[in-house]
């Protein structure tokens, strides 16, 4: 079998279970092709030798109850992996090896999924272009010094360019959608609750959630079904009843009401934009779902809500990596002065600007007018997704207000790159769950994404919404395997 | 200084300052395991053989409430007649330290999970209200040892993320022998209750006291300074005494006071500034965002009320009505749990015919002087509240002497001897049969004529030399009642 790569996970797992193929096949045709793709610069660190040897030892005593039997899989390198150096894409991290696992991994090391190594991803999760990582910036697979988006573009790249079948990313704001729409692939943020953060290196805790990222939407649901469960070492996790995703898929969302908001149509979108969400509306009505016009009146304020938020919790939840316990250690004359030249060194620029930001908008005289008030605005935001599922089982938006940009073009004006989590942003401050789907192109052949939000715990409705559009929408990512000599 | 009507007031020239302190108690909550950890609390382990990585603010660790220590703050809070506030918001408290591993403690700031209450102190001159502001919860820091080497400090953080109990008073305080009757109330309260051992010694009880002074008939509070983490009841009362003066000279030679955090030099015995209101942190509190607010039911309050012993106010209520004890020893018995638990023990062990005021001297006398020169707790007494029971027993229904008993005290201390049998193989059981005295009486007035002659003409001093003479011709054990009343019949 010789496109093994090209294969969705649900394939994998079912030519592993039908024996037509091993996990030593299936994890070499990804290590291979990996080995490939060293010009997208997609992996921090790789464990192809303990991968070959676990699909070996996997292929000897096959286990094939499990729901990964034997799959090979890279993670984002925000996950900690027990006895696998976990970066962040920090310098800051770059000698830290943890010695404990992340619950979401565990789960899906539990259900037979081998590890392949460690994915690139903007430092600390902070960024929307791969481009803040101190192991240099992610190509896409979409097309040369293209960015994969962030945070999570290491997990995008590797699964848009199939040197893994299914990853998972995190998403604090945007970081999985966005990433996913900019290289054609689906990509989902759960239920704030949903996935444990047990062993995830956080950016900001309020906001922080691991989901899948997947070729489909049935190999998405696949994976969440995996990676969510209730965990009592997180005490943000909540104890609800989970679906199984994949088995109750369904394409058959007929009388579903679908929210289109009026306030996502932005100044200065592009007509492509507009173009693709008008599109999107009409594939969910073919489906036999109704759309019903709403108003998150809110949502302007969404994003410097997030931009006080985020960098609050983030200046605080950062301040460990001092240079005492673990990790990069600059030499200074006292305490104060290792304190100072560790984080100056060890933190590149976009992180330092947050802790800056995180830190002023904290500090005494300035709280209220920003921290405090952000988060009054957070729960006015959150109230306006409530009165709008009185009315909508869903809503639909774009992913993200434009189509990938190059590398380098953004680097220099931070805002037009906040910017770019306008449409994700308002999803993460509500706790809510948001999928995006490839949905078409743009001019110049670059991928574009809807993004589906849903109500809490939802997850089912909006996969099944997901998996209906995208059988209308029959969308093809082009990959010309350009990276690959 | 003088002290009027027990006033506590600083004097100079003709001015009088009353002292105004407040208290900030960090109480160490008994646990067996961290605030937000699993792992052990024990004091004096090897260094860093307690600590998770939770405790070590390792990348993606969060912590997790433990209950048990939720349930200790809330029982404190009853026992200190507190409001329990059923919402509480857990925040963060951010600076950088090497022995705070998260750059941040996590505390209450806005939202404790106590508020308002208040403890009754028992002074000289009668009780005294001191009001509680709020109780909250937060985690130690690990502990810095600069002394080791010359070059480098090292970080211990096996006390990194105990659970901690601030208990702030209002500034109700007025001098340090209030101080000291606080800081006994608080200890013997959450002794009482098992929420804090209280042993200043291994830190588990400590303080930082705010001191401002003035004029005596002034009603505005003024300029406080804070005196960080002093350990020991008699260190706080010496910072205050220091730090009132000094403020006083300030405001005597014309200068004002800073706001300012000071430090208490104990070889010195002087208060030294630590930093100024300006230099002071910016700790950019915020709620934690790893934890939810903590909410506890109506129920789960019930429950724990339910739980809680008698504690010190009532029970010396109780010792005065039901053992008819002056407020004077009930205090004295009630102040730590253990006595008290002792001084129970005995008047159940006592049985009907009891002597409880006999008892309760004897345990402030003889027992309380054996425990102070064995430096030993009441709950490492050599006596037993059985063995002891019996001892105050044999003494009330006379089948031993007060004088006799003290020897048999003497002899019970080595290995917790039953007093009776004591008494049966020393033979020191009471001569209590008026025949056999009465002959011993003949015989020293029969020896002694001449004195007996004196003693009728008016030398009235001479009846205890006769009573003497009785108690050595029958080696102590003569009832002295009896030899009384004989002596009294036969001169």
């Amino acid at each position: 079998m010789s496109d093994i790569t090209k294969q969705s996970l649900t394939e994998l797992v079912e030519n592993i279970k039908n024996k037509k193929l091993s996990s030593t096949d299936v994890t070499k045709a990804f290590i291979d092709r990996s080995e490939k793709s060293e010009e997208l610069n997609a992996y921090i660190t790789n464990d192809f030798t303990s991968a070959l040897d676990k699909a070996k030892k996997f292929d000897q005593k096959p286990n094939l109850n499990l729901k990964l039997p034997g799959i090979p899989m890279a993670v984002k390198d925000l996950f900690c992996t027990k006895d696998i150096k976990t970066t962040a894409g920090s310098k800051i991290l770059n000698n830290f090896v943890p010695t404990y696992e992340s619950t979401v991994t565990e789960n899906i090391w539990n259900e037979g999924a081998i590890l392949l190594g460690k994915l690139n991803c903007d430092e600390f999760a902070m960024g929307s272009s791969n481009e803040t990582s101190f192991f240099g910036n992610v190509q896409s697979p979409i097309d040369k010094n293209l960015v994969p988006g962030g945070s999570s573009g290491g997990s995008a790249s590797a699964v848009a360019g199939q040197l893994t079948p299914v990853t998972i990313g995190t998403d604090t704001g945007g970081s999985i959608r966005q990433p996913a729409s900019f290289t054609g692939i689906v990509g989902l943020k759960p239920t704030y609750g949903s996935c444990s953060r047990y062993g995830i290196v956080a950016f900001a805790s309020s906001l922080d959630q691991a989901g899948p990222m997947a070729q489909n939407v049935k190999d998405c649901a696949l994976l969440h079904e995996v990676i969510s469960s209730y965990d009592s070492k997180d005490a943000t996790s909540i104890d609800f009843k989970r679906n199984h995703y994949s088995k109750e898929l369904t394409n058959n969302i007929k009388g579903k009401k679908i929210g289109i908001p009026k306030e996502y149509r932005v100044d200065g979108m592009p007509k492509e934009i507009e173009d693709l969400w008008q599109k999107g509306i009409q594939y969910v009505k073919d489906c036999g779902a109704e759309t019903i016009d709403i108003s998150l009146p809110n949502t302007s304020y969404a994003l410097p809500t997030y931009y006080i938020v985020a960098p609050a919790e983030a200046s605080s939840n950062l301040a460990r990596y001092d240079g005492v316990k673990y990790g990069f250690r600059a030499k200074g004359e006292n305490l104060i002065d290792m304190y100072e030249k560790t984080r100056s060194e060890g933190f590149g620029a976009e992180v330092q600007r947050r802790i800056m930001i995180g830190t002023y908008v904290l500090s005494s005289g300035y709280y209220d007018a920003y921290y405090l008030k952000a988060q009054k605005v957070r729960k006015l935001i959150k109230n306006d997704f409530d009165e709008a599922y009185k009315k909508v089982d869903a809503i639909l938006t774009p992913s993200t207000p434009s189509s990938a940009f190059k590398i380098g073009e953004k680097t220099n004006d931070p805002v037009s790159m906040y910017l770019n989590d306008i449409f994700t942003v308002p999803v993460n401050l509500a706790g809510l769950p948001g999928i995006s789907i490839p949905a078409g192109h743009d001019s110049k052949g670059y991928p574009l994404g809807l993004q589906i939000i849903g109500k809490a715990f939802d997850e089912q409705n909006i996969l099944n919404i997901a998996y209906a559009m995208e059988e209308k929408i029959n969308f093809k990512n082009r990959i010309t395997d350009w990276w690959i000599k | 200084m003088s002290k009027k009507d027990s006033e506590y007031l600083i004097n100079r020239k003709d001015n009088q300052y009353e002292v105004v302190i407040g208290l900030e108690v960090h109480a160490q909550v008994l646990s067996e395991s961290k605030l937000f950890s699993t792992s052990a609390t024990k004091f004096g382990a090897e260094p860093n053989t307690q600590v998770s990585l939770v405790d070590a603010a390792f990348p993606g660790m969060l912590p997790v409430i433990n209950e048990f220590c939720v349930k200790q703050a809330i029982k404190t809070g009853i026992g200190l007649n507190a409001k329990i506030n059923k919402r509480s918001v857990f925040d963060r408290k951010n600076y950088f330290y090497a022995d705070l591993p998260q750059g941040y403690q996590i505390s209450q700031f806005k939202d404790p999970i106590v508020g308002e209450g208040k403890v009754i102190l028992d002074m000289p001159n009668g009780q005294k209200e001191v009001g509680i502001e709020r109780l909250h919860l937060e985690q130690d820091a690990g502990k810095s040892i600069h002394d080791l080497d010359p070059q480098n400090t090292f970080v211990d953080l096996n006390r990194s993320g105990v659970a901690l109990m601030e208990i702030v008073s209002k500034p109700d305080l007025r001098s340090p022998d209030e101080v000291n009757a606080y800081i006994k109330k608080l200890r013997s309260i959450m002794r009482y209750l098992g929420t804090c051992d209280g042993n200043m010694q291994e830190g588990s009880l400590r303080a930082d006291v705010n001191v401002s002074v003035r004029p005596k008939s002034s009603k505005e509070f003024g300029t406080r300074c804070e005196i960080k983490n002093v350990n020991s009841i008699k260190f706080m009362q010496m910072a205050i005494e220091y730090e009132a003066n000094r403020q006083v000279d300030l405001i005597e030679e014309g200068k004002t006071i800073d706001q300012e955090t000071r430090l208490f030099d104990t070889k010195k015995n002087e208060t030294r500034s630590m930093r100024s209101k300006e230099d002071a942190h910016d700790y950019r509190y915020f709620p934690d965002p790893d934890l939810l607010p903590l909410e506890v039911s109506e129920k789960f309050i019930e429950e724990l009320k339910n739980d809680i012993p008698e504690l010190p106010d009532d029970k010396k209520k109780r010792f005065i009505e039901e053992f008819k004890l002056s407020p004077y020893e009930a205090n004295i018995l009630v102040s730590d749990i253990d006595t008290a638990k002792y001084f129970e023990e005995v008047v159940a062990k006592m049985g009907k015919n009891k002597d409880i005021k006999l008892a309760v001297n004897w345990i402030t006398g003889e027992l309380f002087a054996v425990l102070n020169s064995k430096a030993l707790e009441i709950s490492q007494s050599p006596v037993s509240a059985k063995n002891f029971a019996i001892l105050i027993n044999l003494i009330k229904n006379g089948t031993i002497s007060g004088k006799i008993a003290k020897t048999v005290f003497e002899l019970m201390i080595d290995g917790d001897k039953d007093p009776q049998k004591i008494v049966e193989e020393k033979g020191l059981k009471q001569q209590s049969d008026p025949k056999a005295l009465e002959a011993l009486i003949d015989k020293i007035i029969n020896d002694n004529r001449e004195k007996a002659i004196e003693y009728k003409q008016g030398k009235e001093k001479l009846f205890g030399f006769f009573v003497g003479q009785a108690m050595k011709a029958s080696g102590g054990k003569a009832n002295p009642q009896l030899i009384n009343k004989i002596l009294k019949k036969k001169l």
